[in-house]
Order: structure tokens, then C-alpha cells, then sequence
């Protein structure tokens, strides 16, 4: 699946809620799929007791990942060539999460057609929790 | 992660699609019409993160016989060297996608460090790490670039 230049616009944008209350299950599906095993994701007593924090909290690649859905759902999971972000703000379990992907270039490299991408997840409160940017080819 | 061998199974794209929560059936079944218009079941873009399933100095997987940091009976004190570091900046840079049965052989490179002062008057260090992922042909398929930072101050709910 390839969406074609011709039919992109600068501003066009996708949201989805890609969690309404995230479980710790989730947190823990993603420890076990990930290889990132650490306690302050699924530890309950040790992220309170020992790490200090309120309760344990999402990896910040679940929140990266859940929010590339928007991009691969949109543009083809084959299509993506770049996609970085950058973690401004811990995602709790019980967090409803609202990824926005919004075009802010549609242009040709090196003979492709591509489009460049900006990525914004917020949170229940309108804060960010993950921004970034990606790059995605299209037909021409 | 730099690692020698990172084996790329249908399964495991199928779990991790599911533990991110993305049902899109491009991930997980080759005879959708998903599959299909994409030349067949692909990775989701994050998915290098998984080869840490196979790096054998992981510290993030409990080993036998090792003492672990998280809880068992008791909230153990056992301290992780590095385990104040938290995760800042991710990004992948493609040259095409990781399909099942590619043979990943992750490299890693020297990255950059830097200091920045902090909103609340300290500094905060800042570490950048660098994957290069290659196919069993000796092509580059993926860069994964993570940045770490070692913070001040624990966070709360309210920060």
C-alpha cells in the first residue's frame, strides 16, 4: 500500500487514540516482546520502594511504537525510512495517549517521491509525552 | 543493540505488533491483503528494539543464579550500574524494511555526549548511541540512534 504524492497535501493530518487507559499488562506484553525487562516497568514494589517513583510507568518505545501506528496505517508499515522521536514526559498506567501525524513536506529525493511527517502524542492533560519526525515514500 | 546474530521471526513480529498494540495484519499474517500490497508481513518500525532479545550482556534480562534488581520476597537494594540513565531520543533510519527471515547482525558506533543545563539549575548528560543493522548480505537495512540521559531529580506524577 502506497499513497501517491498527488493526493497529499501539505497540513493533511491523521489522529488516533491509540490508548484510552493503558493497562500494566500492556506495559508488561511490551517488557516481554522488547527484551527490556526492567523492574521500574512492571515492579510495582520495587519502583516505589527502592526507584522512588509514584508507580511504575511505560517503557518510552511503547509509546514510540503504539504511535507509529498512525504512520504505518496511513503510509504502509513497508514505506517508513525515518522515524525518531523524543521523550518529554513519562506515560503512567491509566494514561489515555492521542497520536497526531501531520504533513509538513511533500517533495522528491533522489527521484522518490516522499513526504516528511511530524509525530505528536499527548496525553490526557493536552501534554506531550513523545514528539518527533518521519519520513515515509509515496507513488509519484 | 549491537549484537551478532539477530534472527527475524514472523512470531516474534506477530507479539511485538500485539504488545504495541497495532492489530494491523501486515504485521502478523502473510496472506492478508495488508501482507500482500506490502510484498508480505513486515516489522513494525520499531522493531530493532527487540534485539535485545538476543544481546547476552543484556542487563535488563534477569539471568539464573544472578542477583536482579527488581523484587522478589523483598524490594532488593541491589544496585544496576547505570540504571539512572533514561531513555531521551530514538530514531531509525531505514534503507528498506525487516521482513521474517532476515538475519540482523547489529554494530555499534561511537557516539557523541553532551552537557546542557537543566530548567532547575543543574546539568543534565546527555549520551548518544549508535546501531548500524545488517542483512546476512552484508546490507545496511536499519541505523537505530538512541540517546540517554542522566537526570537530576526523580520525576513525579505531578512534575
Amino acid at each position: 500500500m502506497t499513497v501517491s504524492a498527488t493526493t497529499l497535501s501539505v497540513g493533511d493530518a491523521k489522529t488516533l487514540q491509540i490508548w484510552d487507559d493503558l493497562t500494566r499488562t500492556q506495559i508488561v506484553m511490551y517488557a516481554g516482546a522488547s527484551g527490556d525487562y526492567n523492574p521500574l516497568h512492571s515492579d510495582e514494589r520495587y519502583t516505589t520502594e527502592i526507584a522512588g517513583y509514584p508507580s511504575v510507568f511505560s517503557h518510552g518505545m511503547l509509546s514510540m511504537g503504539a504511535s507509529g501506528r498512525v504512520i504505518t496505517d496511513w503510509f504502509g508499515a513497508e514505506n517508513v525510512r525515518h522515524y525518531g522521536v523524543r521523550f518529554v514526559n513519562q506515560v503512567w498506567p491509566g494514561d489515555a495517549l492521542t497520536a497526531t501525524v501531520t504533513v509538513t513536506d511533500v517533495r522528491v529525493e533522489d527521484g522518490q517521491a516522499v513526504a516528511d511527517l511530524t509525530v505528536s502524542t499527548v496525553n490526557q492533560d493536552g501534554a506531550p509525552v513523545i514528539t518527533g519526525t518521519a519520513i515515509v515514500l509515496l507513488d509519484s | 543493540m549491537a549484537v551478532d546474530k539477530f534472527p527475524v521471526e514472523a512470531t516474534h513480529i506477530m507479539m511485538f505488533a500485539r504488545a504495541i498494540g497495532d492489530p494491523n495484519p501486515v504485521f502478523a499474517d502473510p496472506d492478508s491483503s495488508e501482507a500482500t500490497a506490502a510484498g508480505g508481513t513486515v516489522a513494525p518500525p520499531t522493531f530493532p528494539m527487540a534485539s535485545a532479545q538476543f544481546d547476552p550482556e543484556n542487563p535488563l534480562i534477569p539471568k539464573p543464579g544472578e542477583p536482579w534488581f527488581g523484587s522478589g520476597r523483598e524490594a532488593t537494594g541491589v544496585v544496576r550500574e547505570g540504571g539512572n540513565t533514561l531513555h531521551a531520543e530514538q530514531s531509525f533510519t531505514y534503507t528498506r524494511p525487516i521482513r521474517p527471515g532476515m538475519v540482523l547482525k547489529g554494530v555499534a558506533r561511537e557516539g557523541e555526549s553532551w552537557t546542557k543545563a537543566s530548567k532547575r539549575g543543574g546539568s543534565l548528560v546527555f549520551s548518544e548511541h549508535l546501531v548500524d543493522y545488517f542483512d546476512q548480505s552484508g546490507d545496511l537495512i536499519v541505523t537505530a540512534r538512541m540517546v540517554g540521559v542522566i537526570p537530576e531529580l526523580t520525576p513525579t506524577k505531578e512534575a
